[in-house]
């Protein structure tokens, strides 16, 4: 489109009196864009005045106000324009140094009003840049979900997702759905007075799938790859357990790739079609659910327990099993384990949850409920009951068949259960006709890939380590993230869950993989940039197959080809823009966020020469977290050094060191990047972007060094969205580096 | 003014809960509207100062929801207000919601003139009442909408006059009035949450004969840097910083006479706040009163670094009775029920961890809602009634986001 201008400063909020109005108009205009002041842009009146110029043929605003993240609604004027923010209420004015001996009352004036003008000028020079979005679309979209596993997870996916008029395929490892529940004697109570134990309602579940025109149910299968991408995924089955020329091949990275090159490593992927191979024969889907389940803990490694070695040691598995089958005859004294740690700890079995508390006290019914004479016995560190099972777990104390207390279970041999530390005030021994352990539920993603990806970044997910093996979100707020879009998990592969937090995890799930659907149908990302219509392009010409992009993609959405060209897959794409920092031709860029774009703002900054108190310290902040810290910051009108100009970024991943190099080549002092908190506890929506970005300044720092420059006048801080009483000080340090340091020897060259 | 709004869904509440599922049901593509009693979206854990176990702040997750809100057109939010009445029956319910008076319109720009002229006080309902704000305040840092609230009746004539004239922007009218009007909608989300159990309640924990004695809500806003010491733990009333700690664990909660069920959230607060404490006061003792640690899961990795602290203390054994002492500090009497004996402990700050009550509870009868003996929400999607997050059951904030996004998947149900 061609652009018509209309550029708009607000004096309003305090602006007009902290700055010079002219000297912002006067900035507007050095970039041949003319400018308009009102006192209140956001009133009626301010807005009428954007509007009738709109009316009058302006296609492209720009607003120089308050902070983009406030008054969203009132300067939108519809998605056929172009709308742009300039920060100059929080990120120059309500942050101004308060006068001092240094700095009296017309220099704090004057530090602000270049502050400003430089952010008005910032904000024309994006706005020159910007361009509309124009979505991505798939040329032929499914719109039918994939649900691996036929347990209660898949089959209230199927149900659910079915519910809301869509197709699925269910694709069940065993020769029939239902999944663990079927073994299940009996199941916990969902109702008040939660005492009585329910009979299974896992047929009626599965005779509702079975019915269900619009479920489609593969027993016997397993899924040997899905490749593709969101809306697009195309995915290969075969028989359980059977080897496939389709079957998802292993992750090769550069390193192994050159090794296998080099003839000193084996591929491990002989025989198998490369991973970018569509096959003909596979079947489309728009959404995958991972609803894989869990198997039962091993517990033989507790040797003072016995399991494996003394037959009267079972699991709750086992137990469960032993009832369903009606072979607790005999049983008429039975203790139950809940934690293994002897004197060492008072944790439960590793992979257990609540859940196996609450098998606990069922089981023990089973005793009571099979013989009126029988006792239980059920030896616990912590009884974990939440929510209503408390109810569930008193009901069970009020049964004098029971007994219950806290102890420490030192050892089992024969039929007698050792215990000391109990609230009988005495060690216990016990003797029992079978002892029950209460094993954890390890999920299928421990020792499998089981979502079998035919991605460029490998078949499994990624950081399963952190949840020692769970492929559970890692963000507390959006517990369906994963780092593979389009691909959900629910159930037992994210923790240990009884049947109600199932079936609620699993109908989550299916909205979400519709919405994902739903999403790339409509060219749009989705969480956390959700609506995004932009995507990366790229300019395809100058790449030189370094890798860096496919390799650094938090969300695996490129693979290549057999040289190393990127192959994009849009509705993969998160839009963090983590490929565009890691570009080194600088070849990738969205339509409104790319390498020229930051770059002309950063040439928009006036940088004065031999002004030894001017310095400038180009500061690039994560919009999520670091942007909305310093417009805190500044609403609490704490003084924010005015040295800085702050760029907001999608991601600190999106940062690319062509920009630090332009910024320190423009004469700028110092370069500052503001992120989000990385390691094990990341807090990045993007998951790696604050962590990549760090180790690419490390770098950028080595190379500043040859260039003699010092490495310092590079920096990256974490910092939180709660930080704003913080966050001045940060600056404000890195600022006095820069100022000891002096100024940029290559300023005015 | 009835909204034409069919196929569409209300909302009710604006805490993590409600704003997961009118987001998640938006994105999909359904017309959603979000009601919130509050002047600003994100309820309870909008006061929270970390999420256990990562220990990040709600307001990262919030900050990403409000820009999701922003960018969505099929939401629209309404602040301040509430249901009135509900009739109809699924795929056509009438609802009557009420907004109260904010005395500020929408020309609010968030300058803060008028508080810098506004002379009256009133207790900061956001910080448990432990200070005082302007009566005219931004309910907190990130509160959304960034719009000023008007506490009216905290004014005297005089001060309602100088505010008026301070605004700029013709924003104060102190003659608005509740304003009610109706929707249609398909299905009803209700995302209600939960209160802080009442401690004035527990007699033998006797939360008024001390200021030493505060809740767990009470410590999440002492610990939070807006909150009314700016993060740091000081005690109410002295603002002593304490040299001892002691948390009362199950205070109301698995009590036949108080909540009879778990409050589920309440063990790993604690071990959050003992974060919080061991952070500001790395050698101060603490000690922990529980009956069981229920920290099932991947919590239990947080458990046990929390007590390879050496300085912290975990006693099995419910507390009897908070005795006031002279130097402003509490001894804490219970007994170890593993010893048997007595146990009196003496700390500086009492933290009692107090549960969930479902918020919902006093209006659910006249609204129509079925609810269980203790006033949490039956679901029940058939009837165009869904309950999730703490309105349903007590659980923490991924299980009320689980069970969010499930009732966001009933309500798109229901208009297909």
């Amino acid at each position: 489109m061609s652009k018509v201008f209309g550029t708009y400063i607000c004096s309003g909020c305090g602006i007009g009196d902290a700055v010079d109005m002219d000297a912002l108009v006067a900035s507007a205009s050095s970039l041949g864009v003319a400018a308009k002041t009102h006192e209140a842009l956001c009133s009626a009146s301010g807005r009428s005045t954007i509007q009738s110029d709109i009316d009058g043929g302006v296609n492209t605003v720009v607003v120089c106000a308050c902070s983009p993240r406030v008054m969203q609604e009132e300067f939108n004027f519809g998605d056929d324009k172009i709308t742009v923010r300039g920060n100059i209420r929080e990120g120059a004015v309500w942050g101004a140094e308060k006068p001092s001996e240094k700095r009296d009352a017309a220099a704090v004036k004057e530090f602000t009003t270049e502050q400003a003008a430089d952010n008005v000028r910032m904000a024309c020079a994006e706005a020159k840049k910007t361009e509309l979005p124009d979505p991505f679309k798939l040329e032929n979209i499914s719109k039918s979900i994939l649900v691996m596993g036929g347990g209660i997870a898949g089959l209230t996916a199927a149900i659910e997702a079915a519910k809301a008029g869509y197709k699925v395929t269910i694709i069940e490892k065993a020769d029939q759905v239902g999944g663990k529940a079927l073994g299940w004697a009996k199941q916990f109570p969902t109702k008040a007075p939660y005492a009585e134990l329910e009979a299974p309602t896992i047929g009626a579940m599965v005779a509702a799938v079975e019915g269900n025109a619009n479920i489609t149910i593969k027993t016997g299968a397993e899924v040997a790859r899905i490749g593709g991408a969101p809306g697009n995924f195309s995915v290969t089955l075969k028989p359980t357990g059977a080897k496939s020329e389709w079957d998802a091949p292993a992750k090769v990275g550069v390193d192994e790739q050159d090794r296998i090159d080099k003839g000193t490593m084996e591929n491990p992927n002989l025989g198998l079609k490369v991973y970018t191979e569509e096959n003909p024969d596979a079947e489309k889907f728009g959404a995958v659910i991972l609803a894989t389940g869990w198997v039962p803990a091993d517990v033989s490694e507790y040797a003072h327990l016995g399991h494996g070695t003394n037959d009267k040691v079972v699991t709750n598995a086992q137990f469960e099993k032993m009832a369903k089958e009606g072979k607790l005859a005999g049983m008429n004294s039975v203790a139950f384990i809940m934690s293994p740690g002897g004197e060492e700890h008072d944790m439960d079995f590793p992979y257990a949850n609540s859940v196996t508390s609450m098998v606990a006290l069922k089981q023990a019914k089973y005793v009571r409920e099979n013989n009126a004479d029988a006792k239980a016995y059920i030896l616990y560190q912590h009884m974990r009951t939440p929510g209503h099972m408390e109810l569930f777990y008193k009901g069970v104390q009020q049964d004098d068949g029971i007994f219950l207390t806290k102890a420490t279970v030192t050892g089992v041999e024969g039929g007698t259960v050792k215990a000391k530390d109990t609230l009988l005030g005495e060690d216990l021994e016990i003797d029992v006709d079978l002892v029950v352990l209460a094993a954890g539920m390890v999920p299928t993603t421990k020792h499998e890939s089981s979502i079998n990806l035919a991605y460029r970044q490998g078949p499994a997910f990624l950081d399963l380590g952190l949840f020692d093996g769970y492929a559970d979100s890692h963000f507390i707020c959006f517990p369906y993230e994963t780092r593979r879009t389009g691909v959900y998990t629910c159930g037992g592969v994210r923790k240990a869950m009884n049947m109600e937090e199932t079936i609620d995890d699993a109908t989550g799930a299916a909205l979400k993989a519709i919405q994902a659907m739903e999403s790339s149908d409509r060219g749009v990302a989705v969480h956390p940039r959700s609506g995004d219509a932009t995507y990366p392009e790229f300019f395809m010409q100058r790449c030189t197959q370094c890798k860096r992009c496919t390799e650094e993609c938090p969300f695996g959405a490129l693979d290549d080809d057999a040289k190393g060209t990127p192959l994009p897959n849009p509705t993969r794409c998160r839009r963090c823009g983590t490929c565009m920092g890691a570009c080194p031709e600088r070849i990738i860029g969205f339509k409104n966020y790319n390498i020229d774009l930051i770059g002309s703002m950063i040439k928009a900054i006036d940088v004065p020469e031999e002004d030894d108190d001017k310095l400038r310290i180009l500061v690039f902040a994560c919009e999520n977290d670091a942007y909305p810290t310093l417009d805190m910051a500044a609403m609490r009108k704490h003084s924010l050094n005015s040295l800085i100009r702050v760029i907001p970024v999608r991601c600190l991943g999106s940062v690319n060191m062509a920009w630090i190099r332009d910024a320190l080549s423009a004469g700028m002092d110092g370069a500052l990047l503001l992120g989000c908190k990385y390691g094990d506890d990341y807090q990045c929506h993007f998951v790696k972007g604050s962590e990549i970005a760090d180790k690419r300044m490390q770098n950028i720092g080595d190379t500043l060094s040859t260039l003699g420059l010092e490495p310092e006048r590079c920096g990256v801080r974490q910092v939180a969205i709660s930080d704003y009483n913080k966050v001045p000080e940060i600056i404000e340090e890195f600022v006095q580096e820069i100022l000891e340091l002096g100024p940029n020897p290559f300023k005015g060259f | 003014m009835t909204d034409q709004s069919s196929g569409s869904v209300l909302v009710v509440g604006g805490g993590i809960s409600g704003l997961t599922a009118a987001l998640e049901a938006a994105e999909v593509g359904k017309n959603v509207f979000l009601i919130e009693k509050n002047a600003f979206m994100g309820g309870r854990v909008a006061q929270l100062n970390q999420y256990f176990p990562k220990l990040c702040p709600p307001t990262c997750g919030l900050e990403i929801n409000f820009k999701r809100i922003r960018a969505n057109r099929n939401i629209r939010t309404y602040n301040m207000t509430t249901v009135k009445s509900v009739s109809g029956s699924a795929g056509n319910f009438e609802v009557t919601c009420v907004t109260a008076p904010r005395y500020v319109n929408n020309n609010c720009t968030c300058c803060g003139d008028c508080a810098e002229v506004c002379s009256d006080e009133c207790d900061n309902e956001f910080n448990f009442g432990m200070n005082k704000s302007k009566a005219i305040y931004r309910p907190h840092d990130m509160a959304f909408p960034a719009k000023y609230v008007l506490e009216k009746k905290a004014c005297s004539a005089s001060t309602l006059e100088a505010i008026k004239g301070a605004c700029k922007y013709n924003a104060i009218d102190t003659e608005m009035a509740e304003e009610e009007f109706s929707l249609n909608v398909d299905s009803i989300i209700w995302a209600t949450g939960w209160n802080p159990y009442d401690a004035e309640k527990i007699d033998n924990l006797k939360v008024n004969s001390s200021n030493a004695i505060i809740t767990n809500m009470q410590m999440e806003r002492l610990a939070a840097p807006n909150g009314p010491t700016l993060g740091q733990i000081l005690r109410p009333g002295d603002n002593k910083e304490p040299a001892s700690f002691g948390f009362v664990q199950c205070a109301g909660s698995r009590d036949e006479n108080h909540l009879e069920y778990c409050s589920y959230i309440c063990c790993m607060a604690t071990m959050k706040q003992i974060t919080y404490i061991r952070e500001r006061y790395p050698e101060a003792p603490i000690y922990v009163f529980y009956i069981d640690l229920r920290t099932p899961g991947k919590y239990e990795k947080f458990r046990e670094k929390i007590m390879a602290d050496k300085n912290v203390h975990f006693i099995k054994g419910k507390v009897a009775d908070i005795v006031a002492e002279a130097d402003g500090g509490v001894t804490m009497i219970a007994e170890n029920a593993v010893t048997g004996n007595k146990v009196s402990q003496k700390v500086d700050l009492c933290i009692l961890a107090t549960g969930m009550e479902p918020a919902a509870k006093a209006q659910a009868a006249k609204l129509g809602l079925a609810v269980d003996a203790f006033g949490f929400i039956v679901s029940n999607p058939e009837a165009g009634m869904i309950s999730c997050g703490c309105a349903k059951k007590a659980a923490d904030v991924v299980t009320s986001a689980q069970s969010s996004t499930a009732a966001a998947m009933k309500a798109i149900q229901a208009g297909r």
